[in-house]
């Protein structure tokens, strides 16, 4: 099989399974259904891996070819079609794999729901959206994917389609990507405008050079770089998808959608969508160190201010959403610190852990009978013991234990930072330091909540609404959630869901150990990310003083985040373990910022009442005022009325009497042979 | 090859709508259904190989007819059709089809003229995209009006008249003034109602602005432009499901045709001044109506304001000068998006008399977590919504992109407030969907509901096929306009003065 069969199949795969339980899933059943969207992605993992491991051989080569030409303009042809590159490589295996832990997950999770099979065929359509997505050679497909799965990730936040909070979150999240898109869809536009007129990646990254130095005009008389309005603009396309400061605000509302996509969607790869297009796009923002600060304050913001809602939350999938909005945070600083492979290393670590987080968070919510408030649990450890374990070994991963796969990633990200010269990177490099304890803090919070201390689902019998003080009418998770009986007690979920959780936490725990050298010192990444080492030497001087994954873990013993997130752990556990009453206390007398946190800066209530607000007002003045009063009313009825006041007073010359004919008649021969005489003696 | 292809395509359905509308009364409803389809089917049957035979590599007219007409005024009928108009025929015979299985039981009172109407405007409609000259042209464009206002009058909702006569006298002044600028062009040619020679004369350019302010009249009418456009609204309204089709999915393009063929090849200097005019309008009416559409509370009204909006991509496309020349993404872009538009508008249309076939309310509020009920509905409705969203993949995406990419090579803000769309398109479209068609049962009356019969399948699966196979090969419309449209772009570019 040539390979872009084999590409084609890998991407094809998932489509088949999705369209066959999506349209026949009604005659062939459940069972069926899963089976044939698992084989889909079964294939799509397993030929994925075969490409990667060609490509860590050196056995595959770099494939850029098109499929078919979706349309032509101009003498240019715009293809649907492939790049596989080792960047893309990597992206594959993890989403295809992640997806297959996922579908056979769903099997546990979803068991009871009426719409089985139209979860199936949802979850592979994304696999399908977002494999052409990575594997795209181009902008226009780039795009394609970039909707596609926006467009499952609505589908799937909106479910259950019967509770208004699931479709009012999934409108939002599709209204506030569509924000992104619309940067996005500009920046598509420049680079169509001034990179030669193609949109495949090889032809504009080639053009890009010669470009380093234009400027265009968009407010007259300003000249800006091409290049960094071209890239901000992409990058608002990223912020959207991979919910950046000031776009995040849809991310935590997105855990309205079932759990398995929490992890598969909203932890482990749509989000990253934003980080990989920036990573890919990589020879043009290098190019622009404004652009590049830009990115950096984003994630900056996004890293540190979102670790501080995660401290606040209750639902146990909304500290994990908060943890996953903070750690995507961090990818964007490393992109912005232009530590590209950094990031891409941490998208796969952090896929790993955080869908281990996210389905461990699942599997608690199975076991407590879909009750996700964290202060109805405890003690869970001895009901869940693979969820338990499981779950340690993520949040180990999360905070950055030395040598857990996440402590690779995130402790290149800060020594990359570190390591960049632009002027907004002191800054950065704090905001991640300090989002280090503050991450260990929340997670652990979570887990000595969840699986240590008193059993409090026993005395919460019956309570679980309006016992806190601070209770939000519109949690959304509150007023779906079942509980445990009286007589119930939790119980670990069934092998399908543990499985998965056992095969994530083998290289939440291993990867970055093994992956961290060739991925951002050896040659992993040439050819799919440029660095311009002149001008941004960090990741250079990090390859210096990088003496293997021991001798880093090692160091990070007597480094500040590894003592921090130490502390984070040890806080967390003063607080909820020994001595609950210090939180309260600090609740009560921090009230105005725990409010503040627990409205989350009130910008979803600024967004609420200036943009969704402030649109339907001003259509209403359009429609009522614009379209009714001035042109129906003015315009049109006016018209037909000054039509009726003229033929009111034409009706009073038609008199019907002879003599006033004639002496019109009369009055108008005069009236022209003067005219006519006057046209004589004039000439 | 049928050297008549043309007269085939024109005639067909208008024969078979007077055979239709002589089985007379209602007793022989059936009999007149199967033959409107018969005769339907037959038309776009014959449309077909205007496509198939069409030869790309040629971007002039092609299947050309003439006779003489009225000799005494040299006016001939004259047919022909370029990579242009050809789509439309196609397109306009394939609405017919579906329109036809789209009233077949819904319409009980006089159904064989009901089937009739659709049948002769489908032939008079396709004779006004394949006239090359002008008097016919002016002939099939009026004529085409009567059935239509018909069609509302008389199967229409219970402000039918106040619609209907809104809808004629706004679009029958605009044609007036058209036929003052034929005239005029008939004497300054040298008495002929060629249209291609039209296209060759000189004209100063005072006249050509007034002949454009003719034109632009008549043609923004019917697209709608803002702010001619307020009869499209009322029309949608009390017209029946598949009246509005047709009006979306065809009526609306012939304005905007009337712009490709008339207004910039005749009057370039004048189109070039006017660009700019053009343009605010086409962004107002993108962004002015996407709000407005937001705000509706009657979904025929939403689906209508979010039809203007899409029209004002295609007249934004078409009065995209970069210098002298049209943009070639943003013409070709607007092309895309009339024939998508077609397809989804006719598409919404549809969904929405679904519905209001079993509820008899277009009113948002009355429904409410349809999905329950009528889950496969519910799934075309949202590949439909989805498409008026302009998402990849779909015929709605092809167009917009087009026409935004296009624009951003002429003026940055004209493609910032065009690309608006993706967020206001979706914030209606999909907010509609949400109030409708999610959440729990919202009443007893939606409770009894039943999802779709298998015409009503049928018709929904047909154009789920074309929307999304528009979006995933927009090449196969696209290659055959390139030709017609570089001669388009060429013949612009040169002035006439």
């Amino acid at each position: 099989m040539d390979m872009k069969s084999l590409y084609l199949l890998i991407a094809l795969a998932p489509l088949a399974g999705s369209l066959i339980a999506g349209l026949f899933g009604w005659a062939i059943g459940r069972r069926a259904s899963h089976v044939v969207t698992i084989l889909g992605v079964a294939v799509s993992a397993a030929l994925s891996l075969k490409v990667l491991s060609g490509f860590i051989s050196g056995q595959t080569e770099v494939f850029n070819g098109a499929v078919y030409t979706w349309l032509t303009v101009g003498g240019h042809e715009y293809a649907v079609g492939f790049l596989v590159d080792k960047l893309t490589a990597m992206m594959m295996v993890v989403v295809s794999c992640v997806s297959l832990m996922v579908h056979v997950y769903t099997i546990g999770y979803m068991q009871e729901d009426p719409g089985y099979q139209r979860f199936f065929s949802y979850i592979s359509l994304f696999t399908f959206s977002m494999l052409m997505l990575v594997m795209s050679n181009n902008f226009i497909q780039l795009f394609f994917g970039w909707e596609a799965v926006g467009l499952v990730s609505y589908l799937l936040i909106g479910f259950w389609f019967k509770r208004p909070t699931a479709t009012f979150a999934n409108l939002k999240a599709f209204l506030v990507n569509r924000v992104g898109d619309f940067g996005f869809l500009l920046g598509i536009g420049l680079v169509l405008a001034h990179f030669g007129g193609s949109l495949n990646y090889s032809d504009v990254f080639a053009a890009a050079p010669a470009l380093a130095n234009k400027t265009i005009q968009i407010f007259p008389g300003v000249e800006w770089s091409l290049m960094t309005v071209t890239c901000i603009l992409l990058f608002v396309g990223a912020m959207g998808k991979s919910a950046q400061f000031p776009l995040h605000v849809w991310l935590p509302d997105s855990m309205e959608g079932p759990t398995p996509i929490s992890a598969l969607i909203h932890a482990a790869t749509m989000v990253t969508a934003g980080l990989f297009m920036v990573s890919r796009m990589s020879p043009l923002f290098e190019m622009s160190d404004t652009a590049l600060n830009f990115i950096m304050i984003s994630g900056t913001i996004t890293a540190l201010f979102m670790g501080f809602l995660g401290i606040v939350q209750n639902d146990i999938k909304k500290v994990v959403a908060y943890s996953t909005l903070s750690q995507l945070g961090y990818m964007t600083v490393a992109l912005g610190a232009s530590a590209y492979s950094a990031a891409m290393f941490h998208v796969m670590t952090h896929a790993f852990f955080k869908a281990l987080l996210f389905l461990g968070a699942g599997s608690v919510i199975m076991g407590m009978h879909h009750d996700q408030d964290m202060r109805n649990m405890g003690g869970l450890r001895k009901y869940m013991p693979i969820t338990w374990i499981t779950s340690l070994i993520g949040s180990l991963a999360l905070i950055g234990t030395p040598f857990f796969s996440g402590f690779y990633s995130k402790d290149s990200i800060i020594e990359a930072v570190a390591a960049s010269h632009l002027p907004f990177a002191g800054v950065a490099y704090w905001a991640l330091i300090i989002g280090v304890f503050v991450t260990a803090f929340y997670s652990f919070r979570m887990y000595f909540l969840v699986f240590h201390g008193k059993e409090r689902w026993m005395a919460n019998h019956g309570a679980h609404h309006g016992h806190d003080e601070d209770h939000d009418d519109e949690e959304p998770s509150t007023d779906h959630h079942h509980g445990l009986g009286p007589n119930d007690k939790p119980h670990e979920s069934p092998w399908v869901v543990t499985l998965p959780l056992v095969v994530l936490a083998i290289p939440s725990v291993l990867i970055g150990f093994f992956a961290i050298e060739p991925l951002l010192f050896g040659d992993f990444f040439k050819g799919a990310i440029t660095i311009d080492a002149l001008k941004h030497p960090g990741m250079h001087e990090l390859a210096e003083e990088f003496h293997g994954p021991v001798g880093m873990a090692v160091h990070a013993l007597s480094s500040l985040p590894f003592w921090l997130a130490l502390s984070g752990v040890v806080v967390a556990w003063i607080f909820y373990m020994k001595a609950p009453h210090i939180p309260a206390a600090i609740k009560q007398r921090f009230s105005a910022v725990h409010k503040v946190l627990d409205n989350k800066y009130y910008m979803d209530d600024l967004y609420f009442n200036l943009f969704a607000k402030g649109s339907r007002a001003l259509g209403t003045l359009f429609w009522k005022v614009g379209d009714m009063l001035l042109i129906d009313g003015l315009m049109v009825n006016g018209t037909a009325k000054l039509v009726g006041v003229f033929s009111r007073l034409t009706r009073k010359l038609q008199t019907g009497f002879i003599y006033s004919y004639a002496a019109s008649m009369i009055i108008g021969v005069l009236g022209l042979m003067t005219l006519w005489f006057a046209g004589i003696i004039l000439r | 090859m049928f050297t008549n292809m043309l007269s085939l395509v024109v005639w067909t359905p208008i024969v078979a709508g007077l055979l239709v509308l002589a089985t007379g009364g209602d007793q022989r409803a059936p009999l007149a259904r199967w033959l409107a389809l018969a005769g339907a089917l037959a038309g776009f049957l014959v449309s077909l190989p205007l496509y198939t035979g069409f030869n790309d590599l040629n971007g002039g007219m092609q299947f050309e007819e003439m006779r003489p007409w009225i000799q005494a005024l040299n006016i001939n009928y004259h047919l022909g059709v370029d990579g242009i108009s050809m789509l439309f025929i196609v397109l306009n015979s394939f609405t017919t089809l579906m329109v036809v299985l789209a009233g077949w039981e819904v319409i009980q009172k006089r159904v064989a003229q009901y089937m009739a109407a659709f049948l002769i405007m489908s032939g008079l409609i396709n004779g006004s995209f394949a006239s090359l000259d002008a008097m016919l042209f002016y002939v099939f464009f009026e004529a085409m009006l009567i059935p239509m206002y018909l069609i509302i009058g008389v199967w229409g909702g219970p402000r039918r008249v106040y619609a209907s006569v809104k809808f004629f006298l706004y679009t029958l002044l605009g044609s007036l003034l058209m036929l003052v600028a034929f005239i005029y062009m008939y004497f300054k040619a040298g008495k002929t109602f060629e249209i291609l020679a039209f296209h060759d004369m000189k004209i100063a350019l005072s006249v050509q602005m007034l002949l454009f302010v003719a034109f632009f009249l008549s043609f923004a009418v019917k697209v709608p432009m803002w702010p001619v456009h307020t009869w499209l609204p009322d029309a949608h309204v009390e017209a029946p499901t598949g009246g509005s089709m047709v009006l979306a999915a065809i009526t609306l393009k012939l304005g905007a045709y009337g712009f490709l063929r008339f207004a910039l090849p005749i009057l370039p200097d004048a189109s070039r001044e006017l660009a700019w005019v053009m343009v605010a309008l086409s962004l107002v009416a993108v962004v002015y109506i996407g709000l407005v559409a937001l705000v509706q509370s009657d979904m025929k009204k939403l689906v209508a304001y979010s039809s203007i909006s899409h029209m004002g991509f295609v007249t934004l496309g078409m009065f995209m000068f970069l210098g002298t020349n049209m943009n070639q993404w943003a013409v070709e872009g607007a092309l895309v998006q009339m024939v998508s538009h077609g397809f989804v508008s006719a598409a919404m249309f549809f969904c929405i008399g679904v519905m209001y076939d079993r509820l008899h309310s277009r009113n948002i509020a009355d429904y409410g977590g349809v999905a329950n009920k009528m889950p496969i509905f519910a799934a075309f409705m949202m590949l439909f919504g989805m498409a008026n969203s302009g998402l990849p993949a779909t015929s709605g995406f092809v167009g917009e992109f087009m026409v935004i990419l296009g624009a951003v090579q002429v003026n940055f803000w004209y493609a910032a407030l065009a690309a608006t769309t993706l967020i206001f398109g979706a914030a209606y479209t999909l907010w509609m969907y949400k109030r409708v068609i999610f959440g729990d049962i919202g009443n007893s009356h939606v409770a009894e509901m039943k999802d779709v019969n298998k015409r009503e399948f049928l018709v929904l699966a047909i154009l789920a096929i074309t929307v999304l196979g528009m979006g995933l090969y927009p090449q196969a419309f696209v290659s055959k306009m390139h030709l017609s449209v570089n001669d388009l772009i060429a013949h612009v570019a040169q002035s006439k003065l």
